[in-house]
């Protein structure tokens, strides 16, 4: 499952995904974090028009067994939630990458997208990192 | 200094064949939970049959003409009230009270009880044991040869009818029946468990219990069931509120906090424990174990503070009390946990409030468990 990493998304050490289009970025979990996970029962999100900044924590997202944090790839504003998820929460479960999207911000900074991992690079994280 | 490699069950092999995500647990290689998911295998069970491996729990057995009163030493429920092929929820508590472990007694005769202890506690339960007993009868520990099977759900006893010619389903609650052939397998079965549902737990010799396992898995998955781990064995038992050793019970909580007064029979004999229990009844309970049900958005976890009151924006409250369980609860749609709080907070309907990670979100106290089955 974990092997789940579409190509044209980027990626961070915390398990996010962002896909950059133009000055949009929208954010989720990649599979290999919602393996970890199992079901999420609730999630948090930040409000439209909230700011958040890279490497902060911008959100939780809880599961049956615990609660993990959300820390944001990039700095920028909220334009978007999925507000889908307070209802839908096992989106998340079913569809990491399409309709379990956390939000969407517009980049304060584009060059901070720089610093973020390929798909393959991230499988090669997730590999040497495996226990 | 790395942690020492996991113990792993008679059934590890099975886990893996199946799927299961494993977990160290208590020293421990346990599934989590298989392909499914802990929501998928918590509905399962409450809706047909969950099938769950608890061969890491420890099997001691008391035999010989000192059996009962040793028994009786340790444990707080009336053990003398057991006829052969009865058994009843205990705890076993230090000399001031506090709570060593909670466990099930089995009386097979009145020279031979089995004592089923948490997995976590199987050491320091033997020592303690001996300790207290002496030389009045033989306590052997059967945990690493013995494996154990809890078959729970609605559909659990006419899916094992399928595999045993035993009345099985004739057993009464908290009764066990030994040398019963299932599937095959020589096993003890006993109507207990840890669910909230109907069931049995089954004991066999480790080197059966893969077949056994095979057999009840094909059973229950006829049946609309299936494997079921940790997680949902977590979830299962905590909207059925029932305690678990090392969250809600430790050595400094005592029974009658955790509810447990029901296990403690002050007129049973002279068990360790008595004097500092009795005590505590009658000065009254300083704090109780209490059940909640989150009212705002939040899961209020294991290690949680309670405040009496919702802290005002930036201040800093005293707590009163803390989270020992919590989580969501599939079955009953609502995140629920338990605590210790002041006797006076623990009446029900008192509302309490619990900082979820700086979040405070407030709970309304609840008597009895989240879920009982229809």
């Amino acid at each position: 499952m974990s092997d789940n990493i579409p190509s044209g998304l980027l990626y961070t050490e915390d398990h996010e995904w962002a896909r950059v289009e133009g000055k949009l970025v929208t954010i989720g979990i990649t599979q290999f974090a919602v393996d970890q996970l199992g079901d999420v029962t609730q999630v948090d999100l930040p409000r439209e028009g909230d700011t958040i900044k890279k490497g902060d924590v911008f959100g939780s997202v809880e599961s049956v067994k615990a609660v993990s944090d959300l820390f944001a790839p990039v700095s920028g504003k909220v334009v978007k939630t999925n507000t889908p998820l307070a209802d839908s929460p096992e989106y998340i479960n079913e569809e990491p990458y399409d309709q379990g999207w956390l939000i969407q911000v517009e980049l304060s900074d584009p060059s901070e997208t720089e610093s973020l991992m390929e798909s393959d690079a991230y499988e090669t994280f997730l590999q040497e990192n495996a226990d | 200094m790395n942690a020492p490699e996991p113990q792993r069950t008679s059934l590890h092999a099975s886990h893996v064949a199946l799927g299961a995500r494993m977990v160290d647990f208590a020293g421990w290689s346990m599934p989590v939970s298989y392909k499914g998911g802990i929501l998928a295998e918590h509905h399962a069970t409450r809706n047909a049959i969950g099938i769950f491996d608890t061969s890491h729990m420890g099997e001691v057995h008391f035999r010989g003409p000192g059996a009962e009163a040793s028994v009786q030493r340790i444990v707080t429920n009336a053990v003398g009230k057991l006829r052969d092929g009865a058994a009843q929820y205990a705890v076993a508590c230090h000399e001031h009270g506090g709570i060593v472990d909670d466990l099930i007694v089995y009386r097979v005769k009145s020279d031979h009880f089995l004592i089923v202890v948490n997995a976590s506690n199987i050491q320091k339960d033997l020592d303690w044991f001996r300790a207290a007993t002496g030389k009045a009868c033989d306590i052997e520990d059967a945990s690493p040869g013995t494996s154990m099977i809890a078959f729970q759900g609605p559909q659990a006893l006419a899916a094992l009818s399928t595999l045993s010619k035993a009345p099985l389903s004739q057993l009464p609650s908290f009764h066990f029946a030994t040398d019963v052939e299932v599937a095959g397998v020589s096993c003890w079965v006993a109507r207990t468990g840890y669910t909230g549902e109907d069931g049995v737990e089954l004991f066999t010799d480790a080197g059966n219990a893969p077949r056994l396992w095979d057999a009840l898995v094909e059973a229950a998955t006829a049946h609309g069931g299936g494997p079921a781990g940790l997680g949902a064995r977590d979830t299962l038992r905590l909207e059925a509120r029932l305690s678990l050793y090392g969250n809600d019970l430790d050595d400094t909580t005592s029974p009658l906090e955790a509810g447990l007064g029901w296990v403690v029979k002050f007129d049973a004999g002279d068990f360790i424990g008595k004097s500092a229990l009795l005590a505590q009844k009658q000065a009254g309970l300083k704090r109780k174990l209490a059940g909640f049900v989150m009212q705002g958005r939040g899961i209020g976890r294991h290690g949680y503070p309670i405040f009496e009151t919702a802290p005002t924006e930036g201040a800093t409250g005293t707590p009163v009390g803390i989270v020992t369980s919590g989580g969501p609860g599939p079955t009953v749609g609502k995140n629920i946990g338990m605590g210790y709080v002041p006797a006076a907070l623990a009446e029900p309907g008192t509302r309490i409030f619990v900082d979820c990670r700086g979040k405070i979100t407030d709970a309304e106290v609840l008597k009895g468990p989240f879920y009982k089955r229809p």
